[in-house]
């Protein structure tokens, strides 16, 4: 942790400069689009910075269009069990590969990671007929299986670095005690790794939940499709008009679920190991 | 005794059981004829007009629909179709179908020749007929139709002395820095002469071939197969276009696709503006800044000796080769590009009716006076080469507008570009 | 001595317990796609439903190899990855010790640092794309009310003005991945390493460079490496911001344009094949500079 001792006046305006600088570089175009959902279609493309008319209207739209709120279901659905599974799966393989005896940890970590280095158009077709012959196709359960190629790799890497780091101290104590292998897992090191689980288990749920193009091609009927890609599917009066507003709308109310579960997590993510976790 | 926990399991298993056995019947539809699947336009106004004129079908035929919805994208729908015929997927009857994809469809539809009488095709503009018959077949029904069109502000033309739109680009171009530099020099230093698509992807490729076609250059590859657009009257029209860019152009043009030149035109900061007829009632729509200032025609010719050219589009409807119920699925096709049909769509949507006829029934002119001049534009609408290069249409299409695109910015000059293109045409077509 | 040994053993036997679900789990999902585009890249294969496909060994990597759009795509990915990565660095780490300090509000920073990543892609490249729209465009409006510019630009025009944008604006997107892990990184520093330097009087510079640098180095190199990998298969937001410009294209828009666009599974599979190659030399490069040892 950072100390705030004995820093000058000067360092702490700095200081406080950059992170004003920061919440600005961040979030303005996040206000963007938060004062263009509020905007009546007429004036969406006015150059005001704020507007002068202010109108449900798009967010009105959206909740009434089934889809959408069908949508925001499978997302949740597919999001959470694909981070469920990545988690459970990931950081047991991580702790094995961070801190048990094995010949062939450097082959495994990178045969994992050539899940992640094709281009997504690359498998899309041979996914496609793979699910088709596993009868996945259209299925919540088929989506959260093509998804695990990005999360996975991600999340045994990160996790295995964070196991690796780990003192080994604390499993000693453990092992003289008489704990097995997994009790130490369990009870002892897994706790220590909360910090990198919320990261991981964050960043993959917002790669999942803004998943587009294996969504798009492997969902078909509106009950199992996610939310963007019926937001995609949003039309103007012609297919030419993009409902900027509605569109907007639908992002911010998309955008909503990902900063709650920032909120609740993140004063977990500094924990640190100076919360008295080694004895004496 | 049964403890109340094992009782409620089993009520709970009866009754998802139950309920299970009621959905597959529901969904077998136990005689309630036959489900046909439709997918196309699902969402917007033309989402609810579709549904709307689906649902009237199901009734009068006692058959049910089903609409699986596409994405907005015209790009995203096709690679999702493609998907569905890759799998000869029998899980969709009836395709919405873009004009520009009968080649690429062909394979994949049942010939409409086989559902509807000679008579009946020829009711249609014979332009998009041609258009979507592939080695013989009618791969599919014009539903409605779509061409380029110039938009005029009647206001400024008046009061910069000017009668009557532009008959040339070489006259639009005049018109248009004369009413640009008027404008400017009172002040609104965002208004422009000119905006049209300029941005690399099909759009370009539309406003392209228009101005080709106007001054004589043809339309890149002819329909027996030649490679035309290496020709001076082609390099003529690219570089007139080259000349609007920084002139009565935006620079930004070159990355404008229809809602971003409809968006300057509609704020009132364009004097001429080339898009699709979508345009109209947005412009009119009474809040709009430009609203009643406006009017449409043909685009203009190349120089005196051009044709008046406008790019075909519009969607279409098809039926799939692997559909189990075609004859039904046939049926909806021709219900839904009827007469009746279509003209409720020109009341209700304002689009473009695929039948001649319907341009001279006093109910649809009453409503929409403007298709009266019209009728001609779509008569001569000029179709892109998709149907003679079938599959391969996206290659040709992606080296025209890339190339255009360049010729645009200044890249590349208006002679290497049509080499460019006429390479990638001849290993298309050989 | 014998129950060392018998732990060693246990611990041996479970390791395989864990590790081996998550490779299959690898084999499963990537396996037939990875063999499909192996045998589809050998073969001259249009996907237009009446063309049977026929073999032409190396045939489709000789035309992509000879083809200059190829290289194009490859120079303009390169350059966008190099750029991207690096200042996503240094910009996440800074933003990861600032949100690591002690001050008031810092909860609120790290909800805020986050939604760049939050907001789909698809969105946030419309926002910027029409923040950089050539007439009413704030960063326009912006810069010619300060008399910054003389006249407004258009950026997504030409390269030279367009890709420094989007690699703005991809740092801007994903700095939030590298703050996010670089903070749970840093938080595996203990604390006390830093009191016993201060007590040694060392500067906040030099407790970065012998503390905070090496410590976080580990978590750092797989925030990279991953980073690396989605740079090299950029695609949304070159799409979005610039379409289809083909002297702006992607190794995966290049992709993309012959297995969709064009229906070429043949020439589409086999660039498949040689970017992964390409991200393949990145992976070995990045494993010799990590040094990284596995026991």
């Amino acid at each position: 942790m950072k100390e705030q001792d004995s820093k000058s006046p000067l360092l702490r305006v700095l200081f406080y400069l950059l992170v004003v600088v920061i919440l600005v570089f961040n979030l303005f175009p996040f206000l963007y689009a938060i004062v263009s959902s509020f905007r009546p279609n007429a004036d969406l493309f006015s150059t005001d910075l704020f507007p002068k008319a202010f109108t449900f209207l798009h967010y009105d739209e959206i909740f009434k269009d089934s889809r959408f709120v069908t949508g925001l279901i499978n997302s949740i659905i597919v999001a959470g069990c694909t981070v469920l599974i990545s988690l459970a799966l990931g950081s047991l393989c991580a702790y094995a590969l961070g801190r048990l005896p094995f010949r062939f940890k450097g082959p495994v970590l990178y045969i994992v990671l050539t899940m992640t280095m094709f281009p997504q158009i690359s498998v899309l077709s041979g996914l496609f007929v793979m699910l088709k012959g596993l009868n996945l196709f259209n299925t919540r359960q088929g989506l959260i299986m093509t998804y695990l190629i990005f999360t996975l790799p991600f999340t045994i890497w990160v996790m295995t670095q964070y196991f690796r780091s780990l003192p080994r101290e604390l499993e000693e104590a453990a092992y003289v005690d008489g704990a097995s292998p997994l009790e130490v897992f369990w009870k002892i090191l897994l706790p220590l790794t909360v910090p990198g689980l919320v990261s991981t288990g964050l960043l993959a749920f917002i790669a999942a939940w803004n998943e587009f193009l294996f969504a798009l091609t492997f969902t078909v009927t509106d009950q199992m499709r996610t939310v963007p890609v019926v937001i995609s599917q949003f039309s103007g009066a012609t297919s030419y008009e993009q409902p900027w507003g509605a569109i907007m709308a639908a992002s911010m109310v998309v955008t909503i679920p990902l900063v709650i579960l920032v909120m609740i997590f993140q004063y977990r993510i500094v924990a640190g190991l100076t919360a008295g976790a080694v004895k004496g | 005794m049964i403890s109340p926990k094992k009782l409620l399991k089993r009520y709970l298993l009866r009754g998802v059981g139950s309920l299970f056995l009621v959905s597959l019947a529901t969904t077998t539809g136990f005689g309630a004829g036959v489900t046909i699947r439709f997918t196309g336009d699902s969402s917007g106004d033309s989402g609810t007009f579709t549904k709307a004129l689906i649902e009237e079908w199901a009734q009068k035929t006692g058959n049910k629909v089903e609409i699986i919805s596409r994405p907005n994208d015209a790009t995203a729908t096709l690679a999702q179709y493609q998907q569905y015929w890759a799998a000869k997927s029998p899980d969709v009857d009836v395709y919405q179908v873009d004009v520009i994809w009968m080649g690429i469809c062909a394979p994949h539809a049942v010939d409409m020749k086989k559902y509807v009488k000679e008579d009946e095709i020829s009711q249609h503009f014979p332009r998009i007929i041609e258009n979507n018959t592939v080695n013989g077949k009618l791969v599919a029904i014009p539903w409605f139709t779509d061409a380029g069109i110039l938009y005029y502000r009647t206001d400024l033309l008046e009061k910069y002395g000017y009668k009557e739109p532009p008959k040339t680009w070489e006259e639009l171009a005049e018109m248009a820095k004369k009413i640009q530099d008027g404008e400017r020099k009172e002040g609104k230093k965002d208004f422009q002469g000119f905006v049209f698509q300029g941005k690399a992807s099909e759009s370009v490729t539309c406003n392209a071939l228009e101005w080709v076609y106007s001054y004589g250059g043809g339309t890149i590859i002819d329909p027996d197969k030649k490679v035309t657009i290496n020709n001076p009257n082609a390099i003529k029209a690219l570089q007139t276009a080259r000349s609007w860019v920084g002139s009565i152009s935006p620079p930004g043009v070159v990355t404008y696709g229809e809602e971003e030149a409809r968006n300057v035109w509609q704020a009132g900061n364009s004097a001429f503006m080339r898009n699709w007829p979508y345009a109209y009632a947005t412009g009119q729509d009474p809040k709009s800044p430009i609203a009643g200032k406006f009017d449409v025609t043909v685009l203009p010719k190349g120089g005196d000796n051009g044709k008046n050219a406008a790019c075909l589009g519009g969607w279409q409807l098809m039926v799939s080769a692997y559909s189990k119920q075609p004859d039904t699925a046939a049926d909806l096709v021709k219900f839904m590009t009827s007469q009746e049909s279509q003209k409720k769509r020109a009341l209700q949507l304002s689009q473009f009716p695929t039948l001649p006829a319907l341009y001279s029934d006093p109910e649809v002119l009453a409503k929409n006076g403007w298709f009266k001049n019209m009728l001609d534009v779509l008569k001569n609408a000029v179709a892109r080469p998709s149907t003679v290069t079938g599959a391969d249409y996206n290659q040709i299409s992606t080296a025209f507008f890339q190339n255009v695109n360049k010729v645009l910015s200044g890249g590349t000059s208006a002679q290497d570009a049509v080499q460019q293109v006429e390479k990638v045409g001849k290993r298309l077509v050989r | 001595m014998a129950k060392e040994i018998d732990l060693m053993e246990r611990q041996r036997r479970l390791a395989w317990y864990l590790i081996v679900p998550a490779v299959l789990v690898v084999f499963l999902v990537i396996g037939y796609p990875l063999i499909q585009v192996l045998v589809y890249s050998v073969l001259k294969y249009k996907l237009d439903g009446v063309t049977p496909p026929s073999f032409v060994g190396l045939g489709n990597y000789l035309f992509i190899l000879t083809d200059s759009d190829f290289w194009h795509a490859v120079a303009i990915t390169l350059i966008f990855s190099v750029c991207s990565v690096t200042l996503e660095a240094v910009l996440g780490l800074t933003v990861a010790m600032v949100a690591n300090s002690n001050f008031k509000g810092r909860s609120f920073l790290r909800i805020a640092i986050l939604i760049p990543w939050a907001i789909p892609t698809v969105v946030s490249s419309k926002i910027w794309a029409w923040m950089f729209n050539d007439i009413y465009g704030i960063v326009n409006v912006l810069l010619t009310n300060l008399h910054l510019i003389p006249q407004k630009i258009a950026f997504l025009a030409t390269p030279i003005t367009a890709v420094p944008v989007i690699i703005a604006v991809d740092v801007w997107k994903t700095t939030p991945f590298m703050s996010l892990l670089l903070l749970a990184g840093l938080g595996l520093i203990p604390g006390d390493l830093y009191e016993a330097a201060s007590i040694d009087g060392a500067t906040a510079v030099k407790k970065f460079f012998s503390i905070t640098l090496p410590l976080v180095m580990p978590t750092l190199l797989v925030a990279l490496i991953f980073r690396t990998l989605d740079a090299l298969r950029v695609f949304d937001i070159f799409y979005i911001m610039v379409g289809g410009q083909g002297n702006m294209a992607t190794m995966a828009i290049y992709n993309q344009q012959w297995l969709v666009s064009f229906l070429d599974a043949g020439i589409g599979s086999a660039a498949s094949v040689i970017i992964l190659i390409i991200i393949m030399i990145f992976v070995i490069l990045y494993t010799r500079f990590s040094k990284t040892s596995f026991e």
